[in-house]
């Protein structure tokens, strides 16, 4: 096996800038235990289930990670319609009652937060790219991030049989706040608030295992000449993003656990006394607080596990398509890493409205303005890689620019939350729904589209239909503005967001009937739309137009490889050395209007590679 | 001449496009740390435990200052499941020096009795539960004694899951068939998280009986 790859080693003779060198001898030793072990050979699939199903080559994963992720998304995107139709046309097309709307509105939350978006951007992105982008074989560990796959999978089932126990899935909300949660009253809180919890456990269990495998393999697999500085910002992206999800998922399992023997054993860990109908419960003694403090410790990192891959690969596909070196690389790279430092100091403004100290919370809302410094520069930067740019408005630049917009505006509402004395009267209406829509539903989902366009030729050697792409990406875009740029307004009027029925308020102006309704209408056209898109992909697979090797003419090494798609092995006999950063589009004096990073200097004399 | 830079500040302001920097990142070799991907994983799992740890702490502060928390003994039988985790993390770091000297038979036995301490130390930790158990102290009876039950089985679980790697890196001395430096870095890793099993307990018991 290893006389096939005879580059998979790792040479270790050149140390370089980043080789951290604190222990010399023992780091000696450790050296030499790498070169002495051979790196573990390849597993080479032998039959149907071990090539796909009981996988380890981390594409195949990776696609199974998007697979899975976007087909429980599909079942979130149904919930929601249904959310929608209840609040425009109530009892029109059927009844559903509280109960079930609040159970539409959990399991919507939790599948397209932790389910859908965590794991495509990581599981799926991150499994399929970074061995390519990086110039490595396969993940480090490749067994265990097989393992991680089937625990995220057995995690969604759990999920989904949730809504086949008696008395259904958990109905608490997303944030599952106790002691409502686990509080007879509350839909699902004999069975379903149990499997959502052991769901998440399972979660986290298994996206541990795969972390481990993207943080290592990013810091140690990577090809000769590839420095971390080297790196496109896409693995940046994920990288940090892995970090952060590694130091921030154990406060849910954390709480998950805790919840659960509230629940199951009577426990108080969070449950304060209670009288229920006249009864007092066994439980006294807890704080709800508590819980809240760990969830969003947990949860606002989240945010930025979502948000932090969705920044780098938008920064490639703005890249490739302007034909220019993304604007300001190191202070991208900067800005990613800061935010992600900055998110585990600002959890507490979710939770304004829960009361605390003053000072508290003139913390919070201080850290929270100043995340938006990093998040800003990154948008100036991308806006300015635009500018100038031979600009080529394909299907993954259209919805970059998309998301761009999406993502400024969703940004901006967020200052206004971020401030206590804003967010107090904004606190539980639609314009929160808006904001984090938008911020982190809408913008991410754009850069996913984008990247799926981008990446299909890679995975399947076929382009998508062009014409599919274009409907697809108006209706999405302006469809999704259509929905949530109108719930800012019923926000401001005090429409309170997780009301099943708005009855007859008479603060409420019949036009905010009307806007209802005008937003459930948008909602499911744009629900539909995305059936063209399932269909395109589905169909392009065999009718879909030839892509060959590097069709968007991208310098990354994922678009270097022998054979397109990458086969097993993704590189040839020989790993790709890098001679440059991801970033030398249009370079004066060079042939071709991008040099991959796997050519030498030699082979482009003439290229005067630009400063930044 | 290869520059040596040693901390993240150096390396995230590094200039990828300069040609001087070009030229010297030409001969990176890719890796970033000078420590095996077993050892690295290692770290992270330790890494991940500690916060997971330190959270389950984070509450325990928080809640017992808190008016309906009762203190509950400790049996001292703890004290003695205590001295055997110690023994056996002395053990493993003594098993860590054979095997650097390549005594692999004596190596063997040393990991065979660290097994057996542990699963000693397992069935210390259930007779404790039965002792506080016959003396009404019950899972749910109390927020400390929750957090007691809690902590003791989040811990061996842990321990449970360092026998999973202690079986297979005795298995492979026994077999003899592996690299010698794989078994000396699997002797050395599992030694590792042996210690760090120890340095968990500390905190955890030390936690329990002072509060």
């Amino acid at each position: 096996m290893s006389e096939d790859f005879p580059g998979r080693k790792f040479g270790i003779e050149t140390k370089s800038s980043e080789v951290f060198n604190g222990e010399s001898t023992s780091s000696q030793k450790e050296e030499l235990i790498e070169a002495e072990i051979p790196e573990q050979d390849l597993y080479h699939p032998k039959n149907f289930i071990t090539k796909w199903i009981f996988c380890q080559d981390a594409k195949v994963i990776g696609i199974q990670y998007s697979i899975t992720a976007i087909s429980i998304g599909l079942v979130a995107l149904v919930l929601s319609w249904l959310m929608r139709l209840q609040l425009a046309f109530p009892d029109v097309f059927f009844s559903m009652g509280p109960a079930a709307y609040y159970q539409f509105v959990t399991m919507h939350g939790m599948i397209m937060v932790v389910y859908l978006l965590t794991a495509l951007f990581l599981g799926g992105f991150g499994n399929f790219l970074i061995p390519l982008m990086v110039g490595s074989r396969d993940m480090v560990f490749p067994y265990l991030n097989m393992l991680s796959f089937w625990m995220y999978f057995i995690a969604v089932l759990v999920l989904v049989s949730s809504f086949f126990v008696p008395g259904g899935p958990t109905g608490a909300g997303w944030t599952l706040y106790p002691p409502q949660a686990i509080t007879s009253g509350t839909p699902g809180s004999e069975g379903g608030i149990i499997l959502m919890l052991v769901s998440l456990s399972l979660f986290v269990i298994g996206f541990t295992m795969g972390g481990l495998n993207y943080i290592i393999t990013i810091l140690q697999a990577r090809t000769r000449g590839m420095t971390l500085m080297r790196m496109p910002l896409t693995i940046w992206g994920i990288f940090t993003a892995t970090i952060l999800a590694m130091l921030a998922f154990p406060a849910l399992i954390v709480s998950c656990i805790m919840m659960t023997l509230d629940s199951l054993l009577g426990t108080s860990f969070f449950m304060p006394a209670m009288v229920q109908m006249g009864e007092h419960l066994k439980y006294g003694g807890g704080s709800p607080i508590l819980f809240q403090h760990l969830f969003w410790f947990f949860g606002h990192p989240e945010v930025y596990i979502v948000a932090l891959p969705a920044f780098g690969i938008v920064s490639d596909l703005i890249s490739v398509n302007a034909r220019k070196n993304i604007f300001g690389y190191r202070m991208m790279v900067w800005a990613i890493v800061i935010i992600g430092a900055l998110s585990f100091f600002v959890w507490a403004h979710h939770m304004y409205v829960s009361g605390m100290n003053p000072w508290f919370g003139f913390f919070f809302a201080t850290t929270t303005l100043i995340i938006a410094v990093p998040t800003a520069i990154k948008v100036y930067n991308w806006v300015l890689t635009l500018w100038r740019g031979n600009i080529r408005l394909n299907i993954p630049m259209l919805f970059s620019l998309g998301f761009i917009i999406t993502f400024v505006n969703g940004g901006i509402t967020g200052l206004f939350l971020g401030n206590v004395i804003v967010d107090v009267p904004l606190s539980d209406t639609y314009f929160v729904v808006a904001h984090f829509h938008m911020v982190m539903g809408i913008a991410p989902i754009l850069v996913i589209f984008g990247a799926i366009y981008h990446w299909y030729p890679l995975v399947t050697g076929k382009f998508l239909n062009e014409g599919m792409g274009k409907f697809h990406f108006w209706v999405t875009f302006l469809g999704s503005y259509s929905i949530y740029f109108p719930m800012h307004y019923l926000g401001f009027i005090g429409v309170p967001r997780r009301y099943y029925e708005m009855y007859n308020s008479p603060y409420i102006p019949t036009s905010a009937v009307g806007l209802n309704e005008f937003i459930t209408i948008a909602a499911l056209i744009v629900g539909f739309a995305q059936l063209v898109f399932l269909y395109n992909i589905v169909s392009s697979i065999r009718l879909g137009k030839v892509a060959g090797r590097n069709p968007w003419q991208a310098c990354s090494l994922e678009w270097q490889t022998e054979h397109v798609p990458p086969q097993h092995g993704n590189f040839g006999k020989n790993l790709p050395t890098v001679y440059r950063w991801a970033y030398d589009y249009s370079v004066p004096g060079a042939k071709e209007d991008y040099i991959p990073q796997n050519v030498p200097p030699s082979a482009v004399l003439g290229a005067k590679v630009e400063k930044t | 001449m290869i520059k040596k830079e040693n901390n993240l500040f150096d390396l995230l302001s590094e200039k990828p496009w300069e040609q001087k920097q070009s030229a010297q990142d030409n001969l990176h070799s890719g890796r970033t740390i000078n420590l095996t991907k077993a050892h690295l994983g290692l770290r992270g799992i330790i890494t991940v435990s500690i916060i997971f740890f330190s959270l389950f702490i984070v509450t325990y502060a928080d809640r017992m200052l808190l008016h309906d928390w009762q203190k509950m003994p400790e049996p001292k039988l703890l004290w003695f499941n205590t001295f055997v985790l110690f023994i056996s993390s002395v053990l493993f770091h003594w098993a860590k020096n054979k095997s650097d000297n390549q005594k692999f038979k004596e190596v063997k036995n040393l990991l065979l009795l660290i097994g057996f301490l542990a699963i000693i130390f397992f069935i210390g930790q259930l007779i404790a539960w039965k002792q506080l158990v016959e003396q009404g102290y019950f899972f749910n009876s109390n927020i400390a004694n929750s957090y007691f039950y809690l902590f003791t089985t989040l811990h061996v679980l842990h321990l449970f899951g360092g026998l999973f790697f202690l079986k297979r890196i005795t298995q492979k001395i026994f077999d003899r068939n592996s690299k010698l430096l794989a078994m000396q870095s699997g002797v050395k890793l599992c030694g590792i998280y042996w210690h760090f099993l120890f340095l968990v307990w500390l905190v955890l018991f030390g936690l329990m009986i002072n509060s």
